[in-house]
């Protein structure tokens, strides 16, 4: 066990030492800045570190100086002040401190000022809102004004979980990819506006330079225009629970036309989903395409066999929930039956349907209920859940 | 006139021995043995959790543990770190010395001092209990929320929260206690002649630690009890269901949070010129300034607490307020910079073992100090915030600033406390090995979070994938360089070369005029400052 | 043995009052949380919006628009649809609007919610007055109803000028906390 581990450190240290080289570009700073916002942000961190590194070696200079030459080896006899006596002496020992107040109100003060009020200005000319909401652990998007008022859906890690556990050969964007990119015209001036269902999230991609909490039932916000075409990744950055290191954040800034026929093509989704909400489905039909919803969205706390993680992510195979009654007499939803626990959502468990077409939380719940060692035999046709909306 | 025979209920009927002397002793030294022995067993088990964590980031994938338990061991890592390692250690030091500094017999309220200490191992055991419950299948483990305990999230947690929150209930009575029985020593018990401004660094470096731990001690005790009534008895505090909100408790954790750290930081700062002068052999630059800038840091760090969660949002003069009050404290902090080198300026310097400690301190502490300058800044924070780079910054001041300035305390005063000296040569090779793996372990974690690889999290992207090998790497070098720090303690406290009753050629103070070691009731004769 | 009685009672009388501070320190800890609600109201800290306002003599500033954008979020455990009928208005500060939220019961039973409102930029908040809100006060919709819930607001008009436009968001929670 040691001997493996200090071979694996040995050759860890090896390959990094030639990789570092071939990454140098990106590994040493923020990495290449696509909002001004971030552009700003590496402005003012390179021109806080000259000036801290110039105190550190000027400091460390004198230390050093004084290390070498003030020896009692070398036979020096140690001075007695303790303090400056004369009134020129006080005057220098104030010289440092002014440099200091200098440095940290005019030099460093101004620039981070700007800095600030720039981050802050979410207010002025936005061309376009999005919404983002964090929950254990996806983030969820919704365009609410502009062309494409009314998308919305949910982001998912797709780093396959072998991957993880180190069964199969990690992916170029290892844990940093997932299922919907978000979409957002190169160059538009884009509100982002905050919020959770759960616990803190944070929405974090380091090229945009912006970083902003997102709380659970209050609303916070910032900005970002990327104004260069690309795709840029990032993650969430506030400890939320067991999978913190594993919802990540995937943006596509893409040029006006290509953002057109993105919108374009998810308005056509949307219509052809809401179309398959109104046929009637096979149950074979729907436990397949159930199968993809829940690996997508499910699998991460109720495990792809469906076992969960007892105590807090109950099994669902022969569970009472995912094997009682949806609807009750009347036909209405039976409270805390399996359909309201996928819909509405409770405690740990959100809420699928602000981000799930009724096609996908129809094939969900009866892949879970025909499936994962459940036999219940009875299908959910998307048209009771279209019914619930 | 003379106190000899003071306040020592122990005299009359002698004390006892084996264990009932160490439960039952109100003398300073026992109980600042017992502090200092408890501090570094914790910084052990706090080492050794963050070994573990090391040992998973090494690559990229989960190779030994699970998240969950991740996040327990990185939480439970810091609690134990700051709790139970950093501060018992300061109360330790200020046990043995400050009677000794000020020529008192004893503390103040021996029986305080008692009580105060033996709340530690079972708020010790209540943190880490619940590692232990999970093995046997009860509960779900330690708390998994990080340090800071951030509601939901801690709302939502195990009962490894209740744990905790009722080992920090036990851990802040403890350092009430012991913050009391400091301030009525330093004022009440100081030997004639001895003024306010003639008393050594070290008791007013602890008068200002003093002061701020009873002004919010109580404030982190609050939050964590409404905590446990929003996690319980249906109140709603922190939740926004209720009326409450979430970022409520951050402003009153960080509150306690920030001064947290200068409370940690003080008594080193209050030590570490006494050994620079001793080692320079000339007097102590400044004292009056340094005096005023502790008191100045120690009022700052009461009104800065927002600048440890500027991501929240906040309105734009807020986060300006918060902004420049931070930086406002490099000015008292340079102040103390400069009287510390001034010392050594001009001196006549010789590297033992705690004069190296003492100087690679200033220097790692120095970079901890202009990082969190650069912290300070609101936009740039955006990008540091949460991520490795402020790891790296926080370990600067907490580890070297922290541990590594305790470290020079502990060679400084050991050979007083045991009758003995240390093996230079063993404390000299642990200076470096710690000096150089300390660095190694966590530069290359400021390059990660400029990367932007966030902390906290227990598997990251293949291109922080290099940094990580060479920090853990370093990391066990550093941890295991450790061992030959306990190594020499434990040998020293058994026996070596007599030490003599100044041990330092330089040293001066009352502590200095003592045998080593001291005898268990000193200053039977009331030393006088003239 | 005067000299040292007196002493220890010296010490015994400043531990008590250094008790006291630490007293004070603690009441200040809980004096905080009302202290901090006063705050947010009052500077939007937090971008909560304080309770509903009183109907005054309301100039209209004819000279701006704001763009009032509104958007929900109903919590897990709510078994509520609830969104607005429209998206967003534009309106003139001191203009008094009526907006519907739509809120339908999709179970069985009668369910209870209460709405946590808050407004962004947090420094329009103390800026956006209701008069009329469904906020903070519990609902309850009997199984399958479905309501018109109001909001009469008006955006004042000391709203800072560059605030170009404001959104308001409600989180809608279950009034009874579920129990675990």
């Amino acid at each position: 066990m040691v001997m493996h581990f200090l071979k694996k450190a040995v050759l860890g240290v090896m390959m990094t030492m030639i990789s570092l080289v071939a990454h140098a570009e990106y590994t040493w700073n923020f990495p290449m800045p696509a909002t001004p916002m971030a552009a700003d942000t590496l402005h003012v961190h390179n021109k806080f570190m000259v000036i801290v590194m110039i105190i550190f070696v000027v400091v460390l200079a004198i230390m050093i100086y004084s290390i070498v030459n003030h020896r009692k080896s070398k036979g020096y006899k140690a001075a007695t002040f303790s303090g400056p006596s004369t009134k020129s002496q006080v005057l220098w020992t104030l010289v440092p401190f002014a440099i200091l107040m200098y440095i940290d109100f005019i030099l460093m003060g101004i620039p981070a000022y700007h800095s600030i009020v720039m981050m802050e200005d979410t207010k002025t000319n936005a061309d376009m809102v999005i919404k983002v909401t964090g929950s254990q652990w996806r983030w969820q998007y919704e365009y609410l004004d502009g062309e494409a008022q009314g998308i919305k859906f949910v982001s998912n890690l797709t780093t396959p979980q072998d991957q993880i556990d180190n069964q199969a050969d990690k992916g170029k964007d290892y844990l940093l990819e997932v299922d919907n990119h978000l979409v957002v015209p190169v160059g538009k001036k884009v509100r982002v506006l905050l919020t959770a269902t759960d616990v803190i999230h944070n929405w974090w991609v380091p090229a945009f330079g912006s970083a902003r909490d997102a709380i659970p039932g209050f609303l916070r916000e910032t900005w970002v225009r990327v104004d260069v075409p690309g795709t840029y990744r990032g993650q969430c950055k506030e400890l939320c629970g067991k999978g913190h290191g594993f919802m990540p954040i995937v943006v596509d800034a893409v040029s006006a036309e290509d953002y057109t026929k993105w919108v374009a093509d998810q308005k056509t989704k949307l219509a052809a989903a809401s179309a398959g909400a109104d046929k009637t489905w096979t149950k074979e039909d729907l436990v397949a395409h159930g199968k993809e919803v829940y690996v997508k969205n499910c699998a991460v706390c109720h495990q792809a066999n469906g076992q969960g993680l007892p105590p807090t992510f109950p099994a669902l195979t022969g569970s009472k929930i995912a094997q009682g009654p949806i609807f009750d007499a009347g036909g209405k939803l039976l409270k805390d039956s399996h359909l309201d626990r996928v819909f509405n959502g409770k405690g740990v468990m959100p809420a699928w349907k602000g981000v799930l077409n009724d096609t996908d939380i129809a094939a969900v719940v009866t892949y879970e209920r025909n499936a994962l060692g459940n036999s219940v035999g009875d299908v959910l046709q998307p048209a009771q859940v279209k019914a619930l909306r | 006139m003379s106190y000899t025979t003071t306040a020592n209920h122990d005299e009359h009927h002698d004390h006892p021995t084996g264990i009932m002397r160490w439960l039952t002793t109100t003398n300073h030294k026992d109980i600042g043995t017992m502090y200092l022995t408890f501090s570094l067993i914790m910084f052990l088990v706090g080492g050794a959790m963050i070994l573990a964590v090391r040992a998973e980031l090494f690559q990229p994938g989960l190779q030994l543990m699970q998240p969950e338990f991740y996040n327990q061991l990185i939480g439970v890592h810091a609690l134990v770190m700051i709790f139970a390692a950093l501060m018992p250690a300061a109360t330790g030091f200020a046990n043995w010395m400050l009677p000794l500094q000020i020529g008192a017999p004893d503390m103040a309220l021996p029986r305080l001092n008692n009580w105060g200490f033996w709340l530690l191992p079972p708020a010790a055991i209540l943190l880490t209990l619940p590692f232990t419950l999970a093995m046997f299948g009860i509960g779900d483990g330690a708390i998994a929320t990080g340090w800071t305990f951030y509601a939901p999230l801690s709302i939502q947690g195990g009962m490894g929260v209740d744990f905790a929150i009722f080992s920090v209930h036990l851990l802040g009575i403890s350092s009430v206690l012991g913050s009391i029985n400091v301030i009525v020593t330093i004022l009440n018990m100081r030997t004639p002649g001895m003024t306010l401004m003639k008393m050594p660094m070290f008791a007013w470096s602890w008068l200002v630690t003093a002061f701020l731990l009873i002004a919010t001690i109580p404030v982190l005790a609050g939050a964590v009890t409404m905590l446990l009534t929003d996690r319980h008895f249906g109140t709603h505090f922190f939740d926004a269901a209720g009326g409450g909100d979430p970022i409520l408790f951050q402003h009153l954790f960080w509150f306690f949070g920030h001064p947290e750290v200068y409370i940690v930081l003080l008594p080193i700062w209050g030590f570490m010129p006494q050994i620079l002068q001793t080692f320079s052999r000339k007097p102590m630059y400044g004292y009056k300034a340094q005096v005023i800038s502790l008191w100045a840091i120690g009022a700052l760090a009461l009104v800065v607490w927002a600048h440890h969660f500027f991501t929240v949002g906040m309105p734009v003069p807020a986060l300006l307020y918060f902004m420049y009050s931070t930086m406002a404290i490099s000015l008292p902090l340079a102040v103390l910079f400069f009287c510390w080198i001034a010392t050594i300026w001009k001196g006549s310097l010789s590297f033992e073992t705690p004069m190296l400690f003492a100087i690679g301190w200033i220097v790692l502490f120095g970079i901890g100090g202009l990082t969190g300058l650069v912290l300070a800044d609101v936009a740039a924070d955006a990008q540091y915030h949460h991520s490795y780079f402020v790891v790296a910054h926080f370990h600067y001041t907490l580890f070297a600033g922290g541990m590594m300035g305790v470290m020079a305390g502990v060679y400084y005063w050991l050979p007083k406390m045991t009758g003995h000296m240390f093996s230079e040569r063993l404390g000299k090779l642990h200076f470096w090995l710690t000096a150089i793996s300390f660095n190694l372990t966590f530069i290359p974690q400021f390059f990660l979070g400029l990367a932007g690889m966030p902390r906290r999290i227990p598997d990251y992207a293949l291109q922080f994938a290099e940094f990580n090998a060479i920090s853990t790497v370093a990391a066990f070098v550093l941890g295991l360089s450790q061992l030959i720090f306990v190594y020499n303690i434990v040998s020293c406290v058994r026996g070596g070369k007599k030490a003599t009753d100044r041990v330092w050629e330089g040293a001066e103070g009352l502590e200095w005029t003592l045998p080593s070691p001291p005898p268990y009731h000193s200053f039977t004769e009331q030393p006088i400052v003239k | 043995m005067s000299n040292n009685d007196a002493r220890e009672q010296a010490n015994k009388k400043l531990g008590f009052k250094l008790l006291w501070i630490v007293g004070a320190a603690l009441l200040f800890g809980f004096a905080l949380v009302p202290l901090y609600n006063v705050l947010c109201t009052m500077t939007g800290l937090n971008g909560k919006t304080n309770a509903t306002a009183d109907v005054t003599s309301n100039k209209v500033d004819e000279t701006r628009l704001v763009t009032v954008e509104f958007t929900s979020n109903v919590m897990p455990g709510l078994g509520w649809n609830f969104y607005p009928e429209q998206p967003s208005i534009k309106v003139h500060p001191g203009q008094i609007e009526t907006v519907n939220f739509v809120a339908k019961n999709n179970t069985n039973e009668t369910v209870a919610g209460q709405a946590v409102p808050s407004v962004s930029p947090g420094l329009a908040s103390p800026h956006f007055k209701k008069i009329e809100c469904f906020c903070f006060i519990r609902q309850e919709l009997k199984a399958g109803e479905t309501k018109l819930m109001p909001l009469r607001f008006y955006v004042s008009t000391d709203l800072p000028t560059d605030v170009k436009a404001v959104t308001l968001s409600y989180a809608f929670y279950s009034a009874v906390k579920p129990s675990n």
